[in-house]
């Protein structure tokens, strides 16, 4: 922003820091709008899944038979008895960790144990893109990938499916599309938690570079608290995904 | 208050105007003056198309079985005027412009705590208004605003996606102006302004960001669903999927109601700086008016299922519904009763702003008493769907929130733009939008009664009288909103300078040049004791800006 004539005037009042942006007085208030800022971008995105797992969790209500199933599918994909789910979960949680401890870090000064940090959660974060495009592959290879002309289960899911139609008296054609439902949510579901993740890594590639150029110190380093305070949330939504989506039995 | 004359480049005063005059000066600022301005031309844009659409379904209603326009094309033109008219200009209207401009200058900071992510908001709303005109352009869509499942998720064969996505856009540039707003209310307050010092627009705004922030992004995920359901075949809202179309009313209502109070809520907001200032007079219950504005949001966030009354929905739900519906009426009226108390033995002018603060008052409490009819569940199943609803909505959205914004543009315009409109013309303005409005939609209230059904591109010709008033008033209406575009931008030009408070009203705004410096203040100003006109100077009226206006 250009300086007006009434500039020299203001400055003088007001000799400006030159880490704080124009618009605030001091660190303190940036730093406390920038957080302020955070948590309601936040709180937005707290709607924006929660109609989704509000839809979920109605369909679940009323479908019950078929998410059961849905569930049985989605937990059987596992690694060393560990299901994919149960995997991600560790993952993620670590990574929460270890941005905290960057966090730490930035308040302190550490800068390589900051940098080192920023650069675990990242691997971390890739980790769970990787293990979630696995289980992607996987339901594709399933066929439980839903849309017209794609969806086309294997053998012993439908096996599963028409056994329990049996069981619990449902329509098996019913239940057939209930359960093309819970994948609809599925994908939807996991894919947007995806979609926020690699963001998410973005945002971290960013903090990285700028960490490299040594550009957080005690003082001012509020950009890795609230890139911080974003990673944690989407933590968060996996937390609430993976029981409803992993769990439900 | 004399004339200021053309005095040399070094001598003039520098205004957030004459800043820089390039056009990327203005296309990068961070200014929230200069993106509101932004805001405001893209918005009377908007406006202008929506309004092209209303002016076709008219001259197709004018008689009973119109050959003017194919049964397609009208419903493409009902969305159209529908989606440009709620989520391209009511809903940014006065928060964009308004609100950008005066947030920072009523709390006395030097800007929104979020500059660039002002900027962003506004690259995105243009983004959005652009994908819909361009949808339009290409072919147009014919689900109507409201988008229901399954006809927009499966059988419509228009550009639907593309609309959807338009306002999804859209609908994040919403989410950070309000995101913008809230933190600028908390953290950027000058010293001393407390938040019960707050001006009232401020408390309307504040309001209406926390229904931004919170409804909004449920539009989204509703919107992204029925748009990927399209695109992959896949089926949330889809039967033979086992999905459910009245999932979608829901979510979608869920937040198309916080939204109309999006609309409506900062309205209210001018409306009391409006009636305080030109009454000059310290507002009649402050703390009823600022928390009035909160209760709405709140209590707007239950009433959701109103519009669903005949869609299905248990009769036990639709009490409930009733019930809340009938409850967010009270706040709205306490505000009108607070308003009522300060006009009386104020010291009235009857300028152009006040005129458009009148007509508020008397329209918002006709469309406000009607919602209290359609809330009521045995009207509402004679009513719903029909042109009852459509004046109802009218009288609020029109007869309130574009008299508002109206009201507001001319209030502030001396201080946006350091130029006097002439305020005759203002009035002449003024009258003939009231008439043209309540011609064009007081007869609908008796069509919807009568039972013409709306959405309809034709109609039993026992109704074509009450269709002929109303396309005769909309065109006193257009007239009437012609008329400001015209004289305001001619007084850019050729109007007169206004000093610093022309109005000799309360605020920090008015503490200020106008128009005021890019950084706002000389100096952050300590906060004021809000509306003190018992202890003010009024300076103006000997030397009137507005010729013939007496304060009684």
């Amino acid at each position: 922003m250009s300086h007006s004539a009434d500039a020299p005037l203001a400055v003088a009042e007001h000799p400006h820091d030159p880490l704080v942006a124009e618009q605030f007085e001091d660190l303190d208030q940036q730093h406390q709008a920038g957080t302020l800022g955070m948590w309601t971008f936040l709180a937005t995105e707290v709607l924006f899944f929660g109609g989704m797992i509000c839809g979920y969790v109605i369909y679940r209500h009323l479908y019950f038979e078929a998410w059961h199933q849905g569930s049985v599918v989605v937990d059987s994909f596992a690694f060393l008895g560990i299901s994919a789910g149960g995997w991600n979960t560790a993952v993620l949680l670590t990574s929460s960790l270890t941005v905290a401890l960057a966090v730490r870090a930035a308040q302190l000064g550490q800068h390589r144990v900051l940098v080192w940090m920023l650069i675990l959660t990242m691997i971390l974060g890739v980790g769970f893109l990787a293990i979630k495009a696995s289980e992607y592959t996987h339901e594709y290879h399933e066929g439980v990938v839903p849309g017209w002309g794609f969806f086309n289960p294997d053998e012993h899911i439908r096996h599963d499916l028409e056994h329990a139609a049996d069981q619990s008296g449902i329509n098996p054609d019913l239940l057939h599309r209930q359960f093309q439902l819970f994948w609809c949510f599925y994908f939807f579901m996991t894919g947007t938690h995806a979609l926020h993740m690699i963001i998410g890594l973005g945002l971290f590639t960013y903090l990285l570079v700028q960490a490299l150029r040594h550009r957080f110190t005690p003082v001012k380093h509020a950009p890795v608290e609230i890139i911080g305070l974003y990673w944690h949330f989407v933590d968060l939504v996996w937390i609430f995904l993976f029981p409803l989506l992993y769990l439900i039995r | 208050m004399a004339s200021i004359a053309y005095l040399p480049e070094y001598d003039r005063p520098h205004t957030y105007l004459n800043d820089r005059y390039s056009i990327w000066s203005w296309l990068l600022t961070r200014d929230h003056k200069r993106i509101a301005i932004l805001y405001m031309i893209t918005i009377t844009l908007n406006f202008a198309i929506g309004g092209m659409a209303a002016v076709l379904i008219r001259l197709q209603l004018l008689t009973p079985h119109s050959d003017l326009i194919e049964a397609d094309t009208y419903n493409k033109l009902f969305t159209t005027h529908g989606v440009m008219m709620v989520f391209f200009f009511l809903v940014p209207s006065i928060p964009t412009t308004l609100g950008n401009f005066l947030v920072p200058l009523m709390i006395g900071a030097r800007d929104l705590a979020f500059p660039k992510l002002n900027l962003m908001s506004w690259y995105l709303f243009v983004i959005g208004s652009a994908m819909v005109i361009g949808d339009v352009v290409a072919g147009g869509f014919d689900t109507g605003w409201t988008f229901y499942t399954p006809y927009s998720s499966t059988f419509s064969n228009y550009h639907v996606v593309l609309g959807i996505l338009g306002v999804f856009v859209a609908g994040f540039s919403s989410i950070l102006t309000g995101l913008n707003f809230i933190v600028t209310v908390h953290k950027m307050r000058c010293p001393g302004m407390t938040w019960m010092k707050l001006p009232l627009f401020i408390w309307s705004m504040y309001a209406t960001s926390l229904i931004l922030v919170l409804a909004t992004p449920v539009l989204a995920i509703t919107l992204a669903l029925v748009a990927l359901e399209r695109i992959f075949g896949v089926g949330i809202f889809d039967p033979r999927l086992g999905g459910d179309p009245i999932l979608f009313q829901h979510m979608f209502w869920f937040y198309s109601h916080p939204a109309v109070y999006i609309m409506i809520l900062p309205g209210m907001g001018v409306v009391s700086e409006l009636v305080t200032s030109q009454c000059r007079k310290h507002p009649f219950g402050y703390g009823f008016i600022a928390f009035s504005s909160l209760a709405i949001a709140i209590i707007g966030f239950g009433v959701w299922a109103h519009h669903m009354f005949v869609a299905g929905i248990s009769m036990y739900g639709g009490i409930v519904f009733s019930l809340m519906s009938f409850m967010v009426a009270i706040p709205s009226a306490i505000k009108v009763f607070n308003w009522t108390a300060t006009l009386y033995k104020g010291s009235v002018a009857m300028t152009t702003p006040m005129l458009y603060a009148l007509g508020f008052i008397g329209l918002f409490v006709i469309g406000g008493l009607t919602g209290l009819w359609l809330a009521a569940l045995g009207l509402d199943m004679h009513v719903h769907d029909t042109y009852f609803v459509i004046a109802h909505f009218h009288y609020i959205m029109v007869g309130g929130a574009v008299t508002a914004y109206l009201g507001g543009v001319h209030f502030w315009w001396p201080k946006m733009t350091g130029k006097l409109y002439p305020d005759g013309w203002g009035k002449i303005a003024a009258f003939i939008l009231f008439l043209g409005f309540n011609l064009t939609f007081f007869p609908q209230f008796i069509l919807g009664y009568l039972g013409m059904p709306r959405r309809y591109y034709a109609y039993p010709p026992e109704f074509q009288v009450y269709n002929v008033l109303s396309t005769a008033g909309a065109s006193i209406l257009a007239f009437g909103y012609l008329l400001p575009l015209c004289y305001l931008l001619w007084s850019l030009k050729y109007g007169a300078d206004a000093d610093d408070n022309p109005h000799d009203a309360a605020g920090l705004e008015w503490q200020t040049s106008s128009p005021p410096p890019t950084h706002n203040f000389h100096t952050i100003p300590h906060a004021p004791e809000p509306y003190d006109y018992a202890n003010m100077e009024f300076l103006h009226d000997d030397i009137r800006p507005y010729p013939g206006v007496k304060h009684t």
